[in-house]
């Protein structure tokens, strides 16, 4: 009965004294016969910023709704807060899922619903902070993100991609969570745009005392978020026994690295990619390979 | 049995991923090519192909089942809100009636244009109201409306929900602390098994006028005796057990239309084809679930009147 207390404040409570908020401890997820993950530790202090970089693939998205439990892990643990979320019922997790804020890739607004609808979402689903009237919440934050106040009855395909994401990041920062997860928040965008994303997800991060876990591609965007960078390697490409994590640093660290692979991503060179497409190419001008030659027999039929 | 749910979740957004890694037909291909060739091969590769088939046929039906389940323990775990309630009701309801009383209408009259020849070479003209009304009452009727439904409001559902799966809106529901199944399968299922009984009433009643305005207005048969005939072989149970196996149909177009925008591979493609299958898939179940309600439901009416109405 204590422990059961207990365990309900814990899921409530808005800071205790773990260390670590967020922390993965040899998580694991197959997906049929097909790795994406393999045994990941990672613990995420408070306060911290997080990039998780890494090629289309990686298994990065994956990993980040695992982190709040839209995934189940195969094996291995997820603790939030000193609570692993497999130990939690349905009720619970929808307890806990009050301090998560999710950015999605493409803000996954609901279409049916208009902007104010949208934002106002999670108030509807865990309710209104005290002392707080849900309109002023709703327009404080569409301003903090810096939307005008036209935009609320708008429905989101009337809106432009990067406000989309501004949208969807108001949505997520509306109840103040404590762990906000963006993915891929620069995706898509143009540069000036994607520097107002950066410069919004900053902004967040000193106006309240968040830890943000962010998926991305963009190492620009990266070195200029981020505390810490952790480079995440695809499973299949990796030689036997090696961590996926290929390096785990600051954003200056990772500019003195040494390894190949870690260059070539901040780098942006293809490296051996370049030299296995030429070699499928090189396949299917000397000689049809026998994929290619049923192919096209059965084409002929 | 929260385990249950959320195990279920994952599922389906779990399949998505898989899919768009197209990883069940590189396993099989895989296991193809390790096939010797010549008959052996081709024997052993027209197996592997049936008995996947077989399997998966199989593992949809009890993840169909284990879907309703979840549908079920929701439905009388939370209520859900008024606002996600009348959209569904009126987009199921009332846009649905124009549609199913004009088909119903025209069955009705299609009945009486098609039975009309072979009772009028027996003589038996005035009867045609008995034939057409109870073929309408326990059969067209609650079938024509089902299938009207699949078609109307089972494929949009699956697109709807199919187009919100692969564009994470339903990632996005369950991390913002929503139920995805309380909070958009509940109120669709809800709104089907509510409101079809209405819609087969009101087909029922449409073919009815169909067929009596074909039968006396047109053809001219005896507007007494075809009223007295229909009334005397139409009974209560008739359109009870219209109504009644319709209660089923509803059930089943929104839980097999829901599953499958749940189970939507990605693309545009992905989401066509979940519109097309849930209605082929509702409206086959439709007619199997007719099948054995209408062997249950005439045991029940023989036993109750050992009897039954005869016609001639």
């Amino acid at each position: 009965m204590n422990v059961a207390s207990a365990h309900d404040q814990a899921i409530q409570s808005l800071g205790s004294n773990e260390k670590f908020l967020v922390e993965t401890r040899n998580l694991s997820l197959i997906f049929g016969r097909q790795t994406i993950l393999d045994r990941i530790s990672i613990s995420i202090p408070r306060g911290q910023t997080l990039a998780i970089i890494g090629e289309s693939g990686c298994g990065k998205t994956i990993l980040l709704k695992a982190l709040v439990g839209l995934l189940r892990p195969t094996t291995g643990q997820i603790l939030f807060d000193g609570i692993d979320l497999q130990s939690l019922n349905d009720v619970e997790l929808t307890k806990l899922r009050r301090r998560f804020g999710f950015v999605f890739q493409n803000a996954a607004l609901f279409d049916s619903m208009t902007v104010a609808e949208n934002v106002a979402f999670p108030i509807r689903q865990h309710g209104c902070p005290k002392g707080q009237t849900p309109r002023r919440l709703i327009l404080d934050r569409l301003a903090e993100v810096g939307l005008p106040d036209t935009v609320v009855a708008k429905k989101p395909a009337e809106l432009s991609g990067g406000m989309r994401k501004r949208v969807g990041l108001a949505r997520a920062i509306i109840l103040e969570p404590d762990l906000i997860l963006y993915d891929e928040p620069t995706t898509g965008l143009d540069p000036i745009m994607s520097d107002v994303i950066n410069e919004l997800i900053m902004r967040t991060r000193r106006k309240y005392p968040v830890t943000s876990v962010m998926v991305t591609h963009d190492m620009h965007s990266a070195r200029k978020v981020a505390d810490r960078i952790i480079l995440l390697y695809p499973y299949t490409r990796l030689s036997k026994g090696e961590s996926q994590i290929l390096f785990d640093g600051t954003p200056s660290e990772i500019e003195q690295c040494q390894d190949r692979r870690v260059r070539q991503f901040i780098n942006g060179e293809a490296g051996e990619r370049l030299m296995e497409m030429r070699a499928t190419q090189a396949g299917h001008g000397d000689l049809e390979t026998p994929d290619m030659h049923e192919y096209f027999k059965k084409k002929k039929k | 049995m929260p385990a249950l749910i959320n195990g279920w979740l994952n599922r389906g957004a779990e399949r998505c991923q898989i899919d768009s890694s197209n990883m069940r037909d590189k396993s099989l291909d895989a296991e193809f090519e390790s096939m010797p060739g010549g008959i052996v091969g081709a024997v052993r590769r027209t197996l592997t192909h049936w008995g996947d088939t077989v399997v998966e046929s199989v593992g949809m039906l009890g993840d169909i089942a284990m879907f309703g389940w979840q549908v079920m323990v929701w439905l009388f775990t939370k209520r859900p809100k008024a606002g996600t309630l009348i959209p569904n009701f009126y987009s199921v309801g009332v846009l649905s009636l124009p549609v199913v009383a004009l088909t119903g209408t025209f069955i009705g009259m299609v009945l009486a244009v098609q039975s009309h020849y072979q009772f009028k070479a027996i003589g038996m003209e005035t009867k045609l109201g008995g034939v057409i009304n109870m073929s309408l009452v326990r059969e067209l009727g609650p079938v024509l409306a089902a299938t009207m439904l699949a078609g109307r409001v089972g494929s949009a559902i699956a697109a709807v929900l199919g187009t919100m799966r692969v564009t994470e809106q339903i990632d996005a529901l369950i991390s913002m602390g929503a139920n995805p199944i309380h909070y958009l399968v509940v109120p669709r299922f809800l709104a089907c098994l509510l409101l079809i009984p209405a819609l087969t009433i009101m087909a029922d009643f449409m073919g009815i006028v169909g067929g009596y305005f074909y039968c006396v207005v047109i053809i001219g048969i005896d507007h007494a005796q075809y009223l007295r005939n229909s009334r005397e072989f139409v009974g209560g149970f008739d359109f009870f057990s219209g109504v009644f196996k319709s209660l089923f149909f509803g059930g089943t177009i929104a839980i097999v239309s829901c599953y499958r925008g749940f189970h939507c591979q990605p693309g545009a493609d992905g989401v066509g084809r979940a519109a097309t299958e849930a209605f082929v898939l509702s409206f086959v179940l439709i007619l199997v679930i007719d099948l054995i309600l209408n062997i249950l439901l005439d045991a029940v009416y023989f036993s109750l009147w050992p009897r039954g109405a005869k016609l001639f």
